[in-house]
């Protein structure tokens, strides 16, 4: 280990103290990599500025089309958080030896996505500064009728089960403490029911709308399950694969291996239940189905889905077939750009391809076309840099403590055996 | 700073009180220079009405004399920042009353008539052309509006085709009020589904809810003119919406508690259009439903709306 990267002394002072330190220092690639986010935030702050003083307005929705970028992102992103679930299932349940050494990695990119989740709900809102509203004791949560309240609930939970923990067991290893199971496990155990809770809670706040038939569909729930299962270990690997290239941690190529069968398997099951939903919709067309085809074709010579969607889902089949043939038996950061294939093929399904189709055509049946604006995918954009951020800046002394933990650990065994 | 201090020192307050203000002041600093904090300040009246505004309770919760300040605070605000004198209501439901709305397709002959009224008598925004009635010019052969033309610009009518309007259903069992996570918008005991401007936060979740597009939202400030606001408002009704919350058809609340039919009732040149209390045996809503074949829309998602088609 680099000697710039030593623990400096005891208490939650220097813990912190270290981190930022830890943060701050790195190559030049790194500081570049990290102004980089710094500067696109910026971006999405000014456009959030705009927005906040202009109103909605700025952005591209409609009365027609009410959600649009922000939701879709936000949705997909829950996904994203929910599949740490993925790690955290086989390496506490199964005591997975291999993934227990990495589910630190996919707590904190959960943590991200959740950060990320929240505040796209956030710059959705048309009055962000009465948000206390939802406070229950200072405002009232329309708890349990109304299903955002229901995921509110669930996205503020699944955060700080998924910050507590990995915060206990990286500040035990700072102090070179073998963390108390008894301290944590039980919430890991809650977590793992929790990340089921949020995706199925997402979906229902969807799945719960007669108003919109392309959503009112009991598929949905399993259906984000399954995506989000295969998108979300898909980061997972690249974030892997990224720390494994460009830093001095090692990841072992077994992790990658488990990581690809969980994907593979996922995203078969979520190519199955596409092509139901694709046979429903197709094979006997009722009025119910003009948003799909809408989505699928165009619909009265709108169609500014139809690219996306056809690519999403050529992204998606190609990703899934590349990581089942899986070139990378060898080498299996070779498996990585499938891997992004198949991420951004469910990004563009499970976001604008699910949530603008619900909208179209109105109830009423009028059809408008919805692309964002540049100030929502700024603030878009801006918003997906700090997640990025945050990860970054909480994987880095995570890895760190964690590795160095391990030295002290092995030391300890040799000194024992000699 | 001093006028944040004296005002903490006036009073002492519970936990609710210290998170409001606490809610406040964070809420404050993030956007000082967004709301204009210093011009707040300095205008120390329109900053007291502003802060009590800000946290103030929701409008169902509130004791009638808390409704009767807000409106007090509203009508000041307003002459501050508009010079416009308007007359703010907070009148409750009347007791044995439920509104209910009938509409002729016989009868309408797509003159909107009823449009220009609703806009007017509403304060609907004036930049956006925002409109609580739509009217869909439809071809026999179909009943739902989907299969109709709502964008027809051209004399009327037209041969062989007939008109249907469209708004807010005011729904029985209404899904906008079930997805509301805030409880800003409700079922009021007259009948009238009704929002509150100042509680809403603008998620739009009722908006993906509802299956009649019979709610609007505020992408930016509504703007109306001084010249052509209707200045008898009323709190749950046509008073100018903050930025960024929901509004939507109220039956004209500002007019039909006080014992007046709703503007686009009263607009139509044709009588297509009928309202009334459905607790009164003798209402001319009783008999359209009692003597004509009434039908609604959508029936099959059990929404149970409070407005019925028929045909003479």
């Amino acid at each position: 280990m680099h000697k710039k990267y030593s623990i400096s002394g005891k208490g939650f002072i220097s813990f912190v103290k270290d981190i930022i330190i830890w943060d701050l220092s790195g190559g030049v690639i790194y500081q570049l990599f990290l102004c980089g986010l710094v500067l696109i935030m910026m971006l999405g702050v000014y456009a959030y500025f705009l927005q906040f003083n202009s109103g909605l307005s700025v952005t591209n929705m409609s009365d027609i089309v009410s959600w649009g970028f922000y939701i879709a992102n936000f949705t997909f992103l829950v996904g994203v958080a929910a599949a740490a679930v993925m790690l955290i299932l086989p390496a506490y349940v199964f005591k997975d030896r291999d993934l227990h050494k990495v589910v630190i990695i996919g707590e904190v990119v959960a943590v991200g996505a959740l950060i990320m989740c929240l505040l796209f709900i956030l710059v959705d809102l048309g009055n962000p500064l009465k948000a206390w509203h939802l406070v229950p004791g200072i405002g009232i949560l329309n708890w349990p009728s109304s299903l955002l309240s229901w995921d509110i609930i669930v996205l503020n939970g699944y955060l700080a089960l998924n910050s507590f923990i990995p915060f206990y067991i990286v500040y035990s290893h700072y102090h070179n403490r073998v963390p108390d199971k008894k301290k944590y496990l039980p919430f890991v155990f809650i977590s793992i029911f929790w990340a089921f809770a949020i995706h199925m809670v997402t979906a229902f706040l969807y799945e719960g709308l007669p108003a919109r038939a392309f959503w009112n569909n009991p598929l949905m729930g399993p259906r984000f399950l399954a995506s989000a299962f295969a998108a979300g270990p898909a980061l997972i690997s690249v974030v892997l694969g990224a720390i494994h290239s460009f830093t001095e941690f090692n990841i072992e190529s077994r992790v990658f291996r488990k990581l690809r069968l969980i994907i593979v398997i996922s995203a078969i099951i979520n190519l199955v239940m596409l092509f139901s939903e694709i046979f429903k919709e197709f094979y006997t067309p009722t009025h119910h189905s003009r948003s799909a085809i809408y989505l699928f074709f165009g619909l009265d010579g709108y169609d500014a889905l139809v690219h996306w969607i056809w690519t999403g889902i050529s992204m998606n089949i190609i990703g899934t077939v590349i990581l089942m043939l899986n070139p990378g038996r060898k080498n299996p950061l070779i498996n990585l750009p499938a891997a992004v294939l198949l991420f951004f093929g469910i990004w563009i399904e499970k976001g604008m391809g699910l949530i603008i189709p619900g909208f179209i055509p109105s109830p009423l049946g009028e059809i408008v076309d919805y692309t964002p604006s540049w100030v929502e995918i700024s603030i878009a954009f801006g918003i997906l840099s700090f997640g990025i951020l945050v990860v970054t800046l909480l994987v880095k002394p995570a890895l760190i403590i964690e590795q160095q933990f391990e030295k002290q650990e092995e030391m300890a065994t040799q000194l024992i055996h000699t | 700073m001093d006028v944040f201090k004296n005002r903490l020192k006036e009073k002492p307050f519970g936990r609710r009180a210290f998170l409001k203000r606490f809610a406040m002041a964070a809420a404050l600093s993030s956007s000082a220079s967004a709301t204009g904090c210093i011009g707040l300040l300095q205008n120390d009246d329109r900053f007291q009405l502003k802060w009590k505004e800000y946290f103030k309770n929701n409008y169902r919760l509130m004791t009638p004399q808390e409704k009767e300040e807000t409106v007090e605070r509203l009508e000041r605000l307003a002459q501050i920042e508009k010079h416009v004198d308007i007359q703010m209501s907070s009148k409750s439901p009347v007791d044995g009353v439920l509104f209910g709305y009938a509409f002729n397709l016989t009868r309408c002959e797509g003159f909107m008539e009823c449009v220009t009224a609703c806009v007017k008598e509403n304060n609907l925004d004036r930049q956006t052309h925002t409109q609580y009635i739509r009217i869909f010019e439809m071809e026999p052969g179909g009943m739902s509006p989907e299969t109709g033309d709502g964008k027809y610009f051209h004399e009327v009518p037209v041969d062989h085709h007939f008109y249907m309007g469209v708004q807010c259903f005011h729904c029985e069992n209404a899904p906008c009020v079930r997805a509301c996570p805030t409880k800003a918008t409700w079922k009021e005991p007259d009948g009238i589904v009704v929002v509150d401007y100042d509680w809403c936060i603008g998620c739009r979740y009722c908006m993906a809810a509802c299956p009649y597009y019979g709610r609007r939202f505020n992408w930016g400030a509504p703007k109306v003119p001084n010249n052509e606001m209707t200045q008898k408002q009323h709190y749950l009704g046509n008073r100018i919406r903050p930025k960024g919350t929901m509004e939507k058809c109220t039956f004209c609340v500002q007019r039909t508690r006080a014992g007046r039919l709703p503007a686009c009732v009263e607009a139509c040149p044709t009588g297509a259009r009928v309202f009334g209390n459905l607790l009164d045996p003798d209402s001319e809503i009783r008999f359209v439903l009692k003597h004509k074949k009434v039908f609604r829309l959508k029936e099959d998602l059990a929404t149970d709306p409070k407005f019925w088609y028929f045909v003479d």
